[in-house]
Protein backbone atom coordinates (compact mmCIF):
# COMPACT_ATOMS: atom_id res chain seq x y z
CA UNK A 1 0.00 0.00 0.00
CA UNK A 2 1.27 3.42 -0.83
CA UNK A 3 -0.07 6.95 -1.00
CA UNK A 4 -0.37 8.56 -4.40
CA UNK A 5 -0.88 12.18 -5.37
CA UNK A 6 -3.79 12.46 -7.76
CA UNK A 7 -4.39 15.56 -9.88
CA UNK A 8 -7.93 15.99 -11.19
CA UNK A 9 -10.51 18.56 -12.08
CA UNK A 10 -13.55 18.20 -9.83
CA UNK A 11 -16.69 20.13 -10.72
CA UNK A 12 -14.53 22.46 -12.81
CA UNK A 13 -11.89 23.13 -10.14
CA UNK A 14 -8.39 21.77 -10.42
CA UNK A 15 -8.07 19.54 -7.37
CA UNK A 16 -5.20 17.54 -5.93
CA UNK A 17 -5.62 14.86 -3.34
CA UNK A 18 -3.52 12.14 -1.79
CA UNK A 19 -5.02 8.68 -1.55
CA UNK A 20 -3.98 5.13 -0.94
CA UNK A 21 -3.90 2.76 -3.92
CA UNK A 22 -6.68 0.67 -2.38
CA UNK A 23 -9.02 3.61 -1.85
CA UNK A 24 -12.08 3.97 -4.05
CA UNK A 25 -12.93 7.22 -5.76
CA UNK A 26 -16.03 7.35 -3.56
CA UNK A 27 -13.90 7.18 -0.41
CA UNK A 28 -11.52 9.80 -1.75
CA UNK A 29 -14.39 12.16 -2.59
CA UNK A 30 -16.14 11.70 0.73
CA UNK A 31 -13.28 11.27 3.18
CA UNK A 32 -10.45 13.23 1.61
CA UNK A 33 -12.32 16.02 -0.12
CA UNK A 34 -15.43 16.38 2.04
CA UNK A 35 -17.70 15.89 -0.97
CA UNK A 36 -20.28 13.78 0.83
CA UNK A 37 -23.08 14.21 -1.72
CA UNK A 38 -22.24 10.90 -3.39
CA UNK A 39 -23.59 8.13 -1.18
CA UNK A 40 -22.58 4.58 -0.50
CA UNK A 41 -25.62 2.33 -0.73
CA UNK A 42 -23.97 -1.00 -1.39
CA UNK A 43 -20.32 -0.66 -2.36
CA UNK A 44 -20.74 -3.33 -5.01
CA UNK A 45 -22.06 -1.59 -8.12
CA UNK A 46 -25.67 -2.56 -7.51
CA UNK A 47 -27.40 0.62 -6.36
CA UNK A 48 -25.85 3.58 -8.20
CA UNK A 49 -26.06 5.92 -5.17
CA UNK A 50 -22.37 6.68 -5.68
CA UNK A 51 -22.75 7.68 -9.36
CA UNK A 52 -20.42 10.41 -10.60
CA UNK A 53 -19.02 11.17 -14.02
CA UNK A 54 -15.38 10.63 -14.97
CA UNK A 55 -14.54 12.33 -18.27
CA UNK A 56 -18.25 12.44 -19.01
CA UNK A 57 -18.85 8.74 -18.35
CA UNK A 58 -21.30 7.83 -15.63
CA UNK A 59 -19.63 5.39 -13.23
CA UNK A 60 -20.17 3.86 -9.81
CA UNK A 61 -17.46 5.62 -7.82
CA UNK A 62 -17.48 2.73 -5.32
CA UNK A 63 -16.04 0.55 -8.13
CA UNK A 64 -13.35 2.93 -9.36
CA UNK A 65 -10.00 3.47 -7.66
CA UNK A 66 -9.21 7.02 -6.61
CA UNK A 67 -5.91 6.80 -8.50
CA UNK A 68 -7.78 6.04 -11.73
CA UNK A 69 -9.09 9.63 -11.63
CA UNK A 70 -5.59 10.96 -12.37
CA UNK A 71 -5.82 13.55 -15.13
CA UNK A 72 -9.60 13.15 -15.40
CA UNK A 73 -12.52 15.51 -15.08
CA UNK A 74 -14.81 14.35 -12.31
CA UNK A 75 -18.28 15.75 -11.81
CA UNK A 76 -20.31 15.10 -8.69
CA UNK A 77 -23.71 16.17 -7.41
CA UNK A 78 -22.04 19.13 -5.65
CA UNK A 79 -21.40 20.67 -9.07
CA UNK A 80 -24.94 20.37 -10.36
CA UNK A 81 -26.57 23.54 -9.04
CA UNK A 82 -25.34 26.89 -10.31
CA UNK A 83 -24.67 28.66 -7.01
CA UNK A 84 -28.08 28.93 -5.37
CA UNK A 85 -29.93 28.15 -8.57
CA UNK A 86 -30.97 24.53 -8.76
CA UNK A 87 -30.59 22.54 -11.97
CA UNK A 88 -34.04 21.82 -13.50
CA UNK A 89 -33.60 18.17 -12.54
CA UNK A 90 -33.09 19.11 -8.89
CA UNK A 91 -36.03 21.51 -8.96
CA UNK A 92 -38.33 18.96 -10.58
CA UNK A 93 -37.31 16.20 -8.17
CA UNK A 94 -38.47 18.46 -5.33
CA UNK A 95 -41.62 19.55 -7.13
CA UNK A 96 -42.63 15.96 -7.95
CA UNK A 97 -41.63 14.62 -4.51
CA UNK A 98 -39.26 12.22 -6.27
CA UNK A 99 -37.31 11.60 -3.08
CA UNK A 100 -37.94 10.49 0.46
CA UNK A 101 -34.81 9.52 2.41
CA UNK A 102 -32.65 11.01 -0.32
CA UNK A 103 -29.85 8.47 -0.28
CA UNK A 104 -30.41 7.45 -3.89
CA UNK A 105 -31.13 10.97 -5.13
CA UNK A 106 -27.62 12.24 -5.96
CA UNK A 107 -27.04 9.13 -8.05
CA UNK A 108 -30.36 9.42 -9.87
CA UNK A 109 -29.69 13.09 -10.58
CA UNK A 110 -26.24 12.36 -12.00
CA UNK A 111 -27.57 9.54 -14.19
CA UNK A 112 -30.48 11.69 -15.37
CA UNK A 113 -28.15 14.61 -16.16
CA UNK A 114 -25.93 12.40 -18.32
CA UNK A 115 -29.06 11.36 -20.20
CA UNK A 116 -30.43 14.89 -20.70
CA UNK A 117 -27.02 16.25 -21.74
CA UNK A 118 -27.03 13.71 -24.57
CA UNK A 119 -30.74 13.55 -25.28
CA UNK A 120 -32.96 16.41 -24.05
CA UNK A 121 -36.08 14.70 -25.40
CA UNK A 122 -35.98 11.15 -24.09
CA UNK A 123 -38.93 8.76 -24.23
CA UNK A 124 -40.11 7.11 -21.03
CA UNK A 125 -38.39 3.89 -22.08
CA UNK A 126 -35.13 5.75 -22.67
CA UNK A 127 -35.42 7.36 -19.24
CA UNK A 128 -36.04 4.03 -17.57
CA UNK A 129 -33.09 2.40 -19.32
CA UNK A 130 -30.80 5.32 -18.46
CA UNK A 131 -31.77 5.01 -14.80
CA UNK A 132 -31.59 1.22 -14.72
CA UNK A 133 -28.39 1.22 -12.66
CA UNK A 134 -29.93 3.25 -9.86
CA UNK A 135 -32.08 1.69 -7.17
CA UNK A 136 -34.51 3.48 -4.87
CA UNK A 137 -35.93 1.72 -1.81
CA UNK A 138 -38.42 4.42 -0.77
CA UNK A 139 -39.98 6.51 -3.48
CA UNK A 140 -40.54 4.03 -6.27
CA UNK A 141 -39.57 4.90 -9.79
CA UNK A 142 -42.72 6.50 -11.11
CA UNK A 143 -42.22 9.90 -9.52
CA UNK A 144 -38.58 9.87 -10.46
CA UNK A 145 -39.40 9.19 -14.11
CA UNK A 146 -42.03 11.93 -14.09
CA UNK A 147 -39.58 14.39 -12.57
CA UNK A 148 -37.01 13.62 -15.26
CA UNK A 149 -39.64 14.08 -17.98
CA UNK A 150 -40.64 17.45 -16.52
CA UNK A 151 -37.00 18.50 -16.20
CA UNK A 152 -36.36 17.52 -19.81
CA UNK A 153 -39.11 19.89 -20.84
CA UNK A 154 -37.44 22.70 -18.84
CA UNK A 155 -34.05 21.92 -20.34
CA UNK A 156 -35.49 22.05 -23.86
CA UNK A 157 -36.96 25.53 -23.17
CA UNK A 158 -33.56 26.94 -22.29
CA UNK B 1 -18.84 -11.82 7.06
CA UNK B 2 -18.43 -9.17 4.42
CA UNK B 3 -16.93 -5.71 4.60
CA UNK B 4 -18.26 -4.17 1.45
CA UNK B 5 -17.08 -0.65 2.07
CA UNK B 6 -13.34 -1.04 2.31
CA UNK B 7 -10.78 -2.79 0.21
CA UNK B 8 -7.78 -4.65 1.52
CA UNK B 9 -4.30 -3.23 0.95
CA UNK B 10 -3.35 -3.37 -2.69
CA UNK B 11 0.04 -2.93 -4.25
CA UNK B 12 -0.81 -1.37 -7.59
CA UNK B 13 1.24 -1.75 -10.77
CA UNK B 14 0.45 0.27 -13.86
CA UNK B 15 2.39 -1.14 -16.82
CA UNK B 16 2.12 0.61 -20.18
CA UNK B 17 3.02 -2.31 -22.45
CA UNK B 18 1.59 -5.81 -22.78
CA UNK B 19 5.11 -7.25 -22.33
CA UNK B 20 5.50 -5.51 -18.97
CA UNK B 21 2.05 -6.66 -17.87
CA UNK B 22 2.88 -10.26 -18.80
CA UNK B 23 6.23 -10.04 -17.01
CA UNK B 24 4.54 -8.68 -13.87
CA UNK B 25 1.82 -11.32 -14.06
CA UNK B 26 4.42 -14.05 -14.43
CA UNK B 27 6.54 -12.68 -11.58
CA UNK B 28 3.60 -12.46 -9.17
CA UNK B 29 2.07 -15.76 -10.28
CA UNK B 30 -0.91 -16.83 -8.19
CA UNK B 31 -0.73 -13.64 -6.12
CA UNK B 32 -1.06 -11.35 -9.12
CA UNK B 33 -4.41 -10.04 -10.35
CA UNK B 34 -5.07 -8.43 -13.71
CA UNK B 35 -7.30 -5.39 -13.42
CA UNK B 36 -9.43 -4.12 -16.28
CA UNK B 37 -12.59 -2.17 -15.42
CA UNK B 38 -12.67 -3.64 -11.91
CA UNK B 39 -16.44 -4.21 -11.95
CA UNK B 40 -16.04 -7.88 -11.05
CA UNK B 41 -12.73 -7.51 -9.24
CA UNK B 42 -13.65 -5.08 -6.46
CA UNK B 43 -16.61 -7.20 -5.39
CA UNK B 44 -14.28 -10.12 -4.76
CA UNK B 45 -11.72 -8.02 -2.93
CA UNK B 46 -14.18 -6.07 -0.79
CA UNK B 47 -15.87 -9.30 0.26
CA UNK B 48 -12.46 -10.74 1.15
CA UNK B 49 -13.52 -13.79 -0.83
CA UNK B 50 -10.40 -13.57 -3.03
CA UNK B 51 -7.09 -11.94 -2.37
CA UNK B 52 -4.21 -10.44 -4.26
CA UNK B 53 -0.96 -8.88 -3.20
CA UNK B 54 -0.25 -7.34 -6.62
CA UNK B 55 -2.86 -5.63 -8.73
CA UNK B 56 -1.69 -5.28 -12.33
CA UNK B 57 -3.76 -2.50 -13.85
CA UNK B 58 -4.08 -2.90 -17.63
CA UNK B 59 -5.78 0.46 -18.18
CA UNK B 60 -2.64 2.34 -19.17
CA UNK B 61 -1.91 -0.02 -22.07
CA UNK B 62 -3.25 1.76 -25.14
CA UNK B 63 -2.52 -1.20 -27.42
CA UNK B 64 -5.31 -3.12 -25.63
CA UNK B 65 -7.99 -0.56 -26.45
CA UNK B 66 -10.15 0.20 -29.45
CA UNK B 67 -11.98 -1.43 -32.32
CA UNK B 68 -10.21 -2.10 -35.62
CA UNK B 69 -11.47 -3.29 -38.99
CA UNK B 70 -10.17 -6.65 -40.17
CA UNK B 71 -10.74 -8.11 -43.62
CA UNK B 72 -14.51 -8.61 -43.40
CA UNK B 73 -14.51 -8.73 -39.64
CA UNK B 74 -13.30 -6.69 -36.67
CA UNK B 75 -10.82 -6.88 -33.84
CA UNK B 76 -11.80 -5.53 -30.44
CA UNK B 77 -9.09 -4.76 -27.89
CA UNK B 78 -9.72 -6.55 -24.59
CA UNK B 79 -9.73 -3.28 -22.65
CA UNK B 80 -12.39 -1.66 -24.83
CA UNK B 81 -15.36 -0.60 -22.72
CA UNK B 82 -18.70 -2.27 -23.23
CA UNK B 83 -20.30 1.13 -23.91
CA UNK B 84 -17.85 1.79 -26.74
CA UNK B 85 -18.68 -1.58 -28.29
CA UNK B 86 -22.41 -1.01 -27.91
CA UNK B 87 -22.15 2.34 -29.76
CA UNK B 88 -19.53 1.43 -32.37
CA UNK B 89 -21.04 1.82 -35.83
CA UNK B 90 -19.13 -1.03 -37.36
CA UNK B 91 -20.09 -3.45 -34.57
CA UNK B 92 -23.70 -2.37 -34.91
CA UNK B 93 -23.67 -2.70 -38.71
CA UNK B 94 -21.81 -6.01 -38.96
CA UNK B 95 -22.35 -7.81 -35.69
CA UNK B 96 -25.65 -6.61 -34.30
CA UNK B 97 -25.75 -9.76 -32.17
CA UNK B 98 -22.74 -8.58 -30.16
CA UNK B 99 -24.03 -4.99 -29.90
CA UNK B 100 -27.28 -6.30 -28.52
CA UNK B 101 -25.65 -8.72 -26.08
CA UNK B 102 -23.41 -5.93 -24.78
CA UNK B 103 -26.41 -3.64 -24.32
CA UNK B 104 -27.92 -6.27 -22.01
CA UNK B 105 -24.96 -6.31 -19.62
CA UNK B 106 -25.60 -4.82 -16.17
CA UNK B 107 -26.26 -1.06 -16.01
CA UNK B 108 -25.02 2.03 -17.89
CA UNK B 109 -22.53 2.70 -15.09
CA UNK B 110 -21.05 -0.80 -15.26
CA UNK B 111 -20.92 -0.84 -19.07
CA UNK B 112 -19.02 2.45 -18.97
CA UNK B 113 -16.25 0.96 -16.84
CA UNK B 114 -16.52 -2.74 -17.67
CA UNK B 115 -14.41 -4.06 -20.52
CA UNK B 116 -14.93 -6.85 -23.01
CA UNK B 117 -11.97 -8.81 -21.60
CA UNK B 118 -13.27 -8.46 -18.06
CA UNK B 119 -16.75 -9.47 -19.14
CA UNK B 120 -15.38 -12.66 -20.70
CA UNK B 121 -12.99 -13.57 -17.87
CA UNK B 122 -15.29 -12.60 -14.94
CA UNK B 123 -15.93 -15.40 -12.49
CA UNK B 124 -19.22 -17.13 -11.81
CA UNK B 125 -21.91 -15.57 -9.65
CA UNK B 126 -22.68 -18.71 -7.60
CA UNK B 127 -23.31 -17.05 -4.27
CA UNK B 128 -21.83 -19.78 -2.12
CA UNK B 129 -18.57 -19.36 -3.96
CA UNK B 130 -18.79 -15.56 -4.01
CA UNK B 131 -19.35 -15.55 -0.28
CA UNK B 132 -15.97 -17.17 0.08
CA UNK B 133 -17.15 -20.66 1.06
CA UNK B 134 -14.61 -23.36 0.46
CA UNK B 135 -16.46 -25.26 -2.26
CA UNK B 136 -14.92 -27.34 -5.08
CA UNK B 137 -14.34 -24.27 -7.21
CA UNK B 138 -12.57 -22.58 -4.33
CA UNK B 139 -10.34 -25.61 -3.76
CA UNK B 140 -12.52 -27.35 -1.18
CA UNK B 141 -14.25 -30.70 -1.37
CA UNK B 142 -17.98 -30.04 -1.54
CA UNK B 143 -20.56 -28.16 -3.59
CA UNK B 144 -23.00 -26.14 -1.50
CA UNK B 145 -25.38 -25.48 -4.37
CA UNK B 146 -25.99 -29.07 -5.36
CA UNK B 147 -27.43 -30.40 -2.12
CA UNK B 148 -31.04 -31.07 -1.11
CA UNK B 149 -31.10 -27.70 0.71
CA UNK B 150 -28.90 -25.85 -1.77
CA UNK B 151 -30.32 -22.77 -3.46
CA UNK B 152 -29.68 -23.62 -7.06
CA UNK B 153 -32.35 -21.79 -9.00
CA UNK B 154 -29.68 -19.97 -11.05
CA UNK B 155 -27.46 -23.02 -11.58
CA UNK B 156 -26.64 -25.32 -14.48
CA UNK B 157 -28.77 -27.76 -16.43
CA UNK B 158 -25.92 -28.85 -18.70
CA UNK B 159 -22.33 -29.95 -18.26
CA UNK B 160 -22.18 -30.10 -14.47
CA UNK B 161 -19.28 -31.98 -13.00
CA UNK B 162 -19.19 -31.62 -9.21
CA UNK B 163 -19.61 -27.83 -9.73
CA UNK B 164 -23.00 -26.65 -11.07
CA UNK B 165 -22.14 -22.97 -11.56
CA UNK B 166 -23.02 -21.12 -14.78
CA UNK B 167 -21.31 -18.52 -16.95
CA UNK B 168 -22.44 -15.01 -15.99
CA UNK B 169 -21.28 -13.33 -19.19
CA UNK B 170 -23.75 -11.94 -21.73
CA UNK B 171 -21.08 -11.37 -24.37
CA UNK B 172 -19.64 -14.90 -24.22
CA UNK B 173 -22.57 -16.69 -25.96
CA UNK B 174 -22.65 -14.00 -28.67
CA UNK B 175 -18.93 -14.40 -29.35
CA UNK B 176 -19.18 -18.20 -29.41
CA UNK B 177 -22.04 -17.94 -31.91
CA UNK B 178 -19.99 -15.53 -34.04
CA UNK B 179 -16.97 -17.92 -34.06
CA UNK B 180 -14.72 -15.30 -32.48
CA UNK B 181 -11.03 -15.93 -31.84
CA UNK B 182 -9.35 -14.98 -28.58
CA UNK B 183 -5.87 -13.50 -28.83
CA UNK B 184 -3.83 -14.39 -25.75
CA UNK B 185 -0.31 -13.22 -24.91
CA UNK B 186 1.76 -14.97 -22.26
CA UNK B 187 5.38 -15.52 -21.28
CA UNK B 188 5.81 -17.84 -24.28
CA UNK B 189 4.31 -15.44 -26.82
CA UNK B 190 0.95 -15.29 -28.53
CA UNK B 191 -1.65 -18.02 -28.94
CA UNK B 192 -5.04 -17.86 -30.55
CA UNK B 193 -7.97 -19.87 -29.24
CA UNK B 194 -11.49 -20.23 -30.63
CA UNK B 195 -14.05 -18.62 -28.30
CA UNK B 196 -15.69 -21.99 -27.92
CA UNK B 197 -12.46 -23.52 -26.55
CA UNK B 198 -11.59 -20.46 -24.44
CA UNK B 199 -14.35 -21.25 -21.96
CA UNK B 200 -13.94 -24.46 -20.00
CA UNK B 201 -16.30 -26.42 -17.81
CA UNK B 202 -15.59 -28.02 -14.44
CA UNK B 203 -14.80 -31.34 -16.11
CA UNK B 204 -11.73 -29.64 -17.64
CA UNK B 205 -10.77 -27.25 -14.82
CA UNK B 206 -12.95 -26.79 -11.77
CA UNK B 207 -10.97 -23.76 -10.57
CA UNK B 208 -11.07 -21.63 -13.71
CA UNK B 209 -13.77 -20.78 -16.27
CA UNK B 210 -11.28 -20.10 -19.08
CA UNK B 211 -8.13 -21.62 -20.57
CA UNK B 212 -6.08 -18.60 -19.46
CA UNK B 213 -2.98 -19.65 -17.55
CA UNK B 214 -1.34 -17.57 -14.85
CA UNK B 215 0.73 -14.89 -16.56
CA UNK B 216 -1.45 -14.76 -19.65
CA UNK B 217 -3.34 -11.67 -20.82
CA UNK B 218 -6.29 -11.69 -23.19
CA UNK B 219 -5.30 -8.92 -25.59
CA UNK B 220 -8.05 -8.91 -28.21
CA UNK B 221 -11.08 -10.64 -29.63
CA UNK B 222 -11.22 -11.15 -33.39
CA UNK B 223 -14.55 -11.68 -35.08
CA UNK B 224 -14.20 -13.10 -38.58
CA UNK B 225 -16.33 -11.83 -41.45
CA UNK B 226 -18.22 -15.12 -41.79
CA UNK B 227 -21.33 -14.01 -39.90
CA UNK B 228 -21.13 -10.27 -40.68
CA UNK B 229 -24.59 -8.80 -41.41
CA UNK B 230 -26.23 -12.22 -40.96
CA UNK B 231 -29.64 -12.63 -39.39
CA UNK B 232 -29.33 -12.77 -35.61
CA UNK B 233 -31.38 -13.12 -32.47
CA UNK B 234 -30.50 -12.33 -28.87
CA UNK B 235 -32.76 -12.66 -25.88
CA UNK B 236 -31.91 -12.69 -22.21
CA UNK B 237 -34.33 -13.58 -19.46
CA UNK B 238 -33.45 -12.28 -16.01
CA UNK B 239 -35.39 -11.53 -12.84
CA UNK B 240 -35.01 -7.84 -13.59
CA UNK B 241 -35.12 -6.69 -17.18
CA UNK B 242 -31.89 -4.74 -16.89
CA UNK B 243 -28.97 -4.88 -14.44
CA UNK B 244 -29.45 -8.55 -13.55
CA UNK B 245 -27.61 -11.66 -14.73
CA UNK B 246 -29.18 -14.04 -17.24
CA UNK B 247 -31.25 -16.95 -16.02
CA UNK B 248 -31.13 -18.16 -19.61
CA UNK B 249 -30.02 -16.28 -22.70
CA UNK B 250 -29.87 -17.27 -26.34
CA UNK B 251 -27.53 -15.89 -28.99
CA UNK B 252 -28.07 -17.08 -32.54
CA UNK B 253 -26.83 -16.28 -36.03
CA UNK B 254 -28.39 -17.63 -39.19
CA UNK B 255 -27.88 -17.43 -42.93
CA UNK B 256 -30.93 -17.52 -45.14
CA UNK B 257 -31.41 -18.24 -48.78
CA UNK B 258 -34.89 -17.78 -50.23
CA UNK B 259 -36.44 -18.06 -46.76
CA UNK B 260 -34.58 -21.28 -45.91
CA UNK B 261 -31.91 -21.47 -43.24
CA UNK B 262 -28.63 -22.50 -44.87
CA UNK B 263 -26.33 -22.18 -41.84
CA UNK B 264 -26.82 -21.46 -38.13
CA UNK B 265 -25.02 -21.26 -34.82
CA UNK B 266 -26.65 -21.15 -31.39
CA UNK B 267 -25.11 -20.55 -27.98
CA UNK B 268 -26.92 -20.12 -24.66
CA UNK B 269 -25.90 -18.36 -21.47
CA UNK B 270 -26.94 -19.19 -17.92
CA UNK B 271 -27.40 -22.92 -18.50
CA UNK B 272 -23.86 -24.29 -18.18
CA UNK B 273 -20.44 -23.26 -16.98
CA UNK B 274 -19.61 -22.42 -20.60
CA UNK B 275 -21.74 -20.84 -23.32
CA UNK B 276 -23.76 -23.88 -24.36
CA UNK B 277 -23.62 -24.67 -28.08
CA UNK B 278 -26.72 -26.41 -29.45
CA UNK B 279 -25.44 -28.54 -32.36
CA UNK B 280 -28.60 -30.65 -32.56
CA UNK B 281 -30.71 -27.52 -32.93
CA UNK B 282 -28.36 -26.22 -35.62
CA UNK B 283 -28.64 -29.47 -37.57
CA UNK B 284 -32.40 -29.49 -37.20
CA UNK B 285 -32.94 -26.01 -38.61
CA UNK B 286 -30.55 -26.10 -41.56
CA UNK B 287 -32.50 -26.54 -44.79
CA UNK B 288 -35.79 -25.52 -43.13
CA UNK B 289 -37.75 -22.29 -43.53
CA UNK B 290 -37.36 -19.74 -40.73
CA UNK B 291 -40.85 -20.00 -39.25
CA UNK B 292 -42.65 -21.03 -36.09
CA UNK B 293 -43.00 -24.64 -37.17
CA UNK B 294 -39.25 -25.01 -37.48
CA UNK B 295 -38.88 -23.08 -34.22
CA UNK B 296 -41.23 -25.39 -32.36
CA UNK B 297 -39.36 -28.47 -33.54
CA UNK B 298 -35.96 -26.93 -32.74
CA UNK B 299 -37.13 -25.73 -29.33
CA UNK B 300 -38.32 -29.20 -28.43
CA UNK B 301 -34.82 -30.63 -28.76
CA UNK B 302 -32.97 -27.63 -27.26
CA UNK B 303 -33.21 -29.12 -23.78
CA UNK B 304 -32.09 -32.63 -24.74
CA UNK B 305 -29.67 -33.90 -22.15
CA UNK B 306 -30.63 -31.35 -19.51
CA UNK B 307 -30.19 -32.47 -15.91
CA UNK B 308 -32.13 -30.30 -13.49
CA UNK B 309 -31.46 -29.52 -9.84
CA UNK B 310 -34.04 -28.88 -7.11
CA UNK B 311 -34.94 -25.33 -8.08
CA UNK B 312 -34.01 -24.82 -11.72
CA UNK B 313 -36.53 -26.95 -13.65
CA UNK B 314 -37.94 -23.75 -15.12
CA UNK B 315 -34.81 -23.42 -17.26
CA UNK B 316 -35.98 -26.35 -19.43
CA UNK B 317 -39.10 -24.70 -20.88
CA UNK B 318 -37.24 -21.40 -20.87
CA UNK B 319 -34.46 -22.59 -23.15
CA UNK B 320 -37.00 -24.40 -25.34
CA UNK B 321 -39.08 -21.27 -25.80
CA UNK B 322 -36.12 -18.97 -26.32
CA UNK B 323 -34.76 -21.24 -29.05
CA UNK B 324 -38.20 -21.39 -30.64
CA UNK B 325 -38.37 -17.60 -30.70
CA UNK B 326 -34.82 -17.31 -32.02
CA UNK B 327 -35.64 -19.60 -34.92
CA UNK B 328 -38.98 -18.08 -35.88
CA UNK B 329 -37.50 -14.54 -35.59
C1 LIG C 1 -24.31 -5.01 -10.24
C2 LIG C 1 -23.64 -5.78 -11.31
C3 LIG C 1 -24.40 -6.32 -12.35
C4 LIG C 1 -23.79 -7.04 -13.38
N1 LIG C 1 -24.58 -7.55 -14.37
C5 LIG C 1 -23.98 -8.21 -15.40
C6 LIG C 1 -24.77 -8.73 -16.48
O1 LIG C 1 -25.98 -8.56 -16.51
N2 LIG C 1 -24.15 -9.38 -17.48
C7 LIG C 1 -22.80 -9.56 -17.49
O2 LIG C 1 -22.29 -10.15 -18.46
N3 LIG C 1 -22.03 -9.10 -16.49
C8 LIG C 1 -22.59 -8.41 -15.45
N4 LIG C 1 -21.81 -7.93 -14.43
C9 LIG C 1 -20.40 -8.27 -14.36
C10 LIG C 1 -19.47 -7.16 -14.74
O3 LIG C 1 -18.49 -7.09 -13.77
C11 LIG C 1 -18.89 -7.46 -16.07
O4 LIG C 1 -19.93 -7.40 -16.98
C12 LIG C 1 -17.80 -6.50 -16.51
O5 LIG C 1 -17.75 -6.49 -17.93
C13 LIG C 1 -16.46 -6.91 -16.02
O6 LIG C 1 -15.47 -6.22 -16.74
P1 LIG C 1 -14.29 -5.47 -16.00
O7 LIG C 1 -13.42 -4.95 -17.08
O8 LIG C 1 -14.81 -4.48 -15.05
O9 LIG C 1 -13.62 -6.70 -15.24
P2 LIG C 1 -12.54 -6.78 -14.09
O10 LIG C 1 -13.20 -6.80 -12.78
O11 LIG C 1 -11.47 -5.77 -14.30
O12 LIG C 1 -11.96 -8.22 -14.44
C14 LIG C 1 -12.73 -9.39 -14.27
C15 LIG C 1 -11.81 -10.61 -14.28
O13 LIG C 1 -11.22 -10.76 -15.55
C16 LIG C 1 -9.80 -10.73 -15.48
N5 LIG C 1 -9.36 -9.96 -16.64
C17 LIG C 1 -9.84 -8.75 -17.02
N6 LIG C 1 -9.28 -8.37 -18.18
C18 LIG C 1 -8.42 -9.36 -18.54
C19 LIG C 1 -7.54 -9.54 -19.66
N7 LIG C 1 -7.46 -8.63 -20.63
N8 LIG C 1 -6.81 -10.68 -19.72
C20 LIG C 1 -6.91 -11.61 -18.73
N9 LIG C 1 -7.72 -11.50 -17.66
C21 LIG C 1 -8.47 -10.38 -17.57
C22 LIG C 1 -9.48 -10.07 -14.17
O14 LIG C 1 -8.23 -10.52 -13.67
C23 LIG C 1 -10.64 -10.51 -13.31
O15 LIG C 1 -10.39 -11.79 -12.79
C24 LIG C 1 -22.39 -7.20 -13.38
C25 LIG C 1 -21.62 -6.66 -12.36
C26 LIG C 1 -22.23 -5.95 -11.33
C27 LIG C 1 -21.36 -5.36 -10.26
S1 LIG D 1 -21.85 -24.59 -7.90
FE1 LIG D 1 -19.62 -24.55 -8.11
S2 LIG D 1 -19.10 -22.52 -7.39
FE2 LIG D 1 -21.16 -22.94 -6.56
S3 LIG D 1 -20.88 -23.95 -4.56
FE3 LIG D 1 -20.96 -25.60 -6.08
S4 LIG D 1 -18.77 -25.95 -6.56
FE4 LIG D 1 -18.88 -23.93 -5.63
S1 LIG E 1 -22.57 2.35 -3.56
FE1 LIG E 1 -21.74 2.25 -5.55
S2 LIG E 1 -23.29 1.23 -6.62
FE2 LIG E 1 -24.05 1.16 -4.58
S1 LIG F 1 -35.45 8.11 -1.68
FE1 LIG F 1 -34.75 6.64 -0.24
S2 LIG F 1 -33.72 5.24 -1.54
FE2 LIG F 1 -34.61 6.56 -2.96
Amino acid sequence: MSAVLVTTTINGDRTEFVCETDETLLDALRNRLGLTGSKEGCGTGDCGACSVTVDGRLVCSCLVLGVEAEGCEVNTIEGMADGDVLHPLQAKFIEHAALQCGICTPGFLMAAKVLLDKNPNPSEVEIRFALAGNLCRCTGYDKIVRAVKAAAKEVRKR
Amino acid sequence: MSAHDVMPDIELYQPITVEDAVALAERHGENGWLLAGGQDTYGWLKDRAKHTSAMIDLNAIDALKGIRELAGGIEIGALTSLTEIQNNSSVVAKFGLLAEAVAHVASPQIRNMGTLGGNLVQDTRCWYYRRGLSCYRAGGNTCYANTPEGMNREHAIFGASRCVAVTPSDTAPALVALEAQMVIVGPDGERIVAAEDFFVGPNVDIRSMTTLETGEVLTAVRIPGKWATSEYYFEKVADRNVWDFALVSVAAVMKLNGGNITDARFACGGVACVPQRLPAVERAVIGKPRNDETGLAAGAIASNGAVTLNYNHFKVPLIENLVRRAVRG
